[in-house]
């Protein structure tokens, strides 16, 4: 007999122990789907900037669940489910459209930008035979609504009606660093996914963990690119679910910082044949010039030097993840700032200078795994809290409070 | 003497067995010192979006990219094998060829499996002088948005 999720018992240790039987057991995936991606978490779904526009859609996914994301003819924003309310075929077929209705293609359903049913072809009948019943009635059909909200730009959904208001779900320090990045006029300068071999959680969890970060990778310390930037440290929500790392310019620089706005590249001296790569500017005035947030599950927000970018990632099974590039500018960015992002797109993304070793380190632990469902990882770098720390970041405290966050969600005990 | 387009079919194959053959500190000496190569993808050309896979202003940088893949870049071992279909040339008043072919790119991993990594075209501006053709300006378009885990050799 299968065995079902509901038997996993979590090692003691709470979240300084994770089953490894988490990264590949198809049963704890399908109830990830349920607790987790239709669960009451608010979701990534895509930026306003892509849905600027009456009939403007974007079609993306919760999880396995392709949806629907609109602005209608009055301006305001709908989430759905893209699956038709007749057959279950996918409504909108295109990543990006412009549309005053959306129709299936299989038998023309017409509905509404916001979701609503608006006519069904043949409804009376050809020549007066067929035809749906009397009593068919468009208003009580409709594709599947969820919940939309946007902060920073940023818009998120959710199936859930017990999901807390976003910001409150985010809390006030990750609202506000997501503010400080994102809440400004966004330009797309490029997008791009990368297919990555593993779970999505070995992802999530990567991506919190900032013990690994100059031990995996050594592109800074091999060109030994002068960083002044070494101080920094770890914050954690209220509910550590989601994080903030970043590192920050010495102070001692800073007065000289302060009076000058100019490009810092000498700042980063280094044995670099082409250093125009990294050519930077202040872009902020708190001195932080590298910085990652996670929201809880699957989205991350960076700040590396001025190459500002989200990602996310969508589990396309339980040993594959699309993870998702969007690289970003303001609309207020001069030339030189555009050009200075570009450049900087180098240093992550699919060819990553700093970062590609995140594409396969994951897939090394999926299959390092495999057969190992009864062991265990040890993650006490740090201590055993998930507790921000604002003065190192040789911890994996982010990564604690994943797992915390996952263990409280699905409802895993010891 | 062989024609331009002989010597530019040449010029491409020759670049494609270099990378093929892992001769990556050879790879730079195929572009012009000031030369730009931009890996990108048609998404992101047909939206006019700057930002694409990998971007190189001038051989330094080129360079550096070898040099971080041999160094500090941890990946798996796998060899690629570029097929490129036949150029097509269209010659500039200035004596420059705009040149546009297709590829293939397989990846053989440490595994001994091998698949289709890449499709997609290359825009080339070449130049010629005393050593032969040169590339000025080369955009690797991939056909698709979506990259195999991980793109670290010159494509």
């Amino acid at each position: 007999m299968e065995t079902t999720p509901c038997d996993l018992r979590w090692p003691a240790g709470g979240a300084t122990r994770v089953p490894y039987r988490v990264f590949s057991d198809p049963a704890i995936y399908q109830m990830e789907q349920e607790k987790i991606f239709r669960g009451p978490i608010w979701h990534y779904l895509c930026l306003t900037v892509e849905v600027k526009n009456p009939g403007d859609i974007r079609t993306t996914w919760i999880g396995d669940t392709p949806i629907i994301v609109t602005r209608d003819e009055n301006g305001e924003l709908h989430g759905m489910v893209n699956r038709c309310a007749h057959k279950g075929a996918l409504v909108c077929l295109k990543e990006r459209d412009n549309k005053k209705s959306l129709t299936c293609v299989y038998h023309a359903w017409n509905y509404k930008l916001d979701g609503q049913l608006r006519g069904v072809a043949f409804q009376k009948g050809v020549k007066g035979k067929g035809g749906m019943p009397e009593d068919f009635d468009v208003s009580k059909h409709r594709l599947q609504p969820i919940r939309v909200s946007v902060v920073a730009g940023i818009v998120f959904g959710t199936f859930s009606d017990e999901a807390p208001p976003l910001e409150e779900f985010l809390g006030d320090r990750i609202t506000a660093f997501l503010k400080r990045n994102m809440d400004h006029p966004l330009k797309i300068l490029g997008t791009h996914s990368q297919m990555i071999h593993n779970n999505w959680k070995l992802y999530a969890e990567n991506v919190r963990d900032s013990y690994h970060a100059t031990l995996l990778h050594t592109f800074y310390t091999t060109f030994k690119v002068n960083r002044l930037d070494m101080d920094g440290g770890i914050i954690l929500s209220e509910k550590k679910w989601h994080h903030i790392s970043y590192s920050k310019r010495a102070t001692l620089d800073a007065a000289a910082e302060y009076t000058s706005a100019e490009v810092h590249s000498a700042k980063y001296s280094s044995e670099l044949d082409g250093p125009q790569l990294l050519q930077a500017w202040d872009g902020f005035d708190d001195q932080i010039t590298h910085s990652i947030q996670t929201i809880f599950p699957t989205l991350v927000s960076q700040l590396t030097l001025n190459s500002l970018a989200v990602r996310f990632v969508v589990p396309r099974g339980v040993d594959k993840t699309e993870l998702y590039w969007i690289f970003l500018g303001y609309e207020t960015d001069t030339p030189e700032q555009e050009k200075m992002r570009v450049m900087q797109a180098n240093l992550t993304g699919a060819a990553g200078l700093v970062a590609l070793e995140d594409g396969c380190i994951n897939s090394f632990v999926q299959r390092g795994t495999r057969g190992s469902d009864d062991k265990a990882s040890f993650i006490e770098m740090g201590g055993k809290l998930a507790e921000s720390n604002e003065s190192s970041r040789a911890t994996e405290a982010a990564v604690r409070g994943f797992w915390h966050g996952y263990q409280t969600i699905m409802g895993f005990h010891e | 003497m062989s024609s331009n387009a002989d010597q530019i079919a040449d010029f491409l194959e020759r670049y494609c067995h270099t990378l093929d053959d892992g001769l990556f500190e050879d790879w730079s000496a195929y572009f012009e010192e000031d030369a730009s190569y931009l890996v990108t993808t048609r998404q992101n050309v047909e939206a006019n979006m700057p930002i694409g896979i990998v971007l190189c202003e001038g051989r330094g940088m080129m360079d550096d990219r070898i040099k971080a893949l041999r160094i500090a870049n941890i990946f798996e071992n796998h060899t690629h094998r570029h097929v490129v279909g036949r150029p097509l040339i269209e010659p500039k008043p200035d004596g420059q060829c705009a040149v546009r072919s297709s590829f293939v790119i397989y990846r053989t991993m440490h595994t001994g499996q091998t698949e289709v990594f890449a499709t997609g075209r290359y825009d080339d501006v070449l130049k010629p002088g005393p050593q032969g053709w040169r590339i000025a300006q080369r955009r690797v378009v991939l056909d698709s948005r979506m990259v195999d885990t991980l793109m670290v050799y010159p494509l």
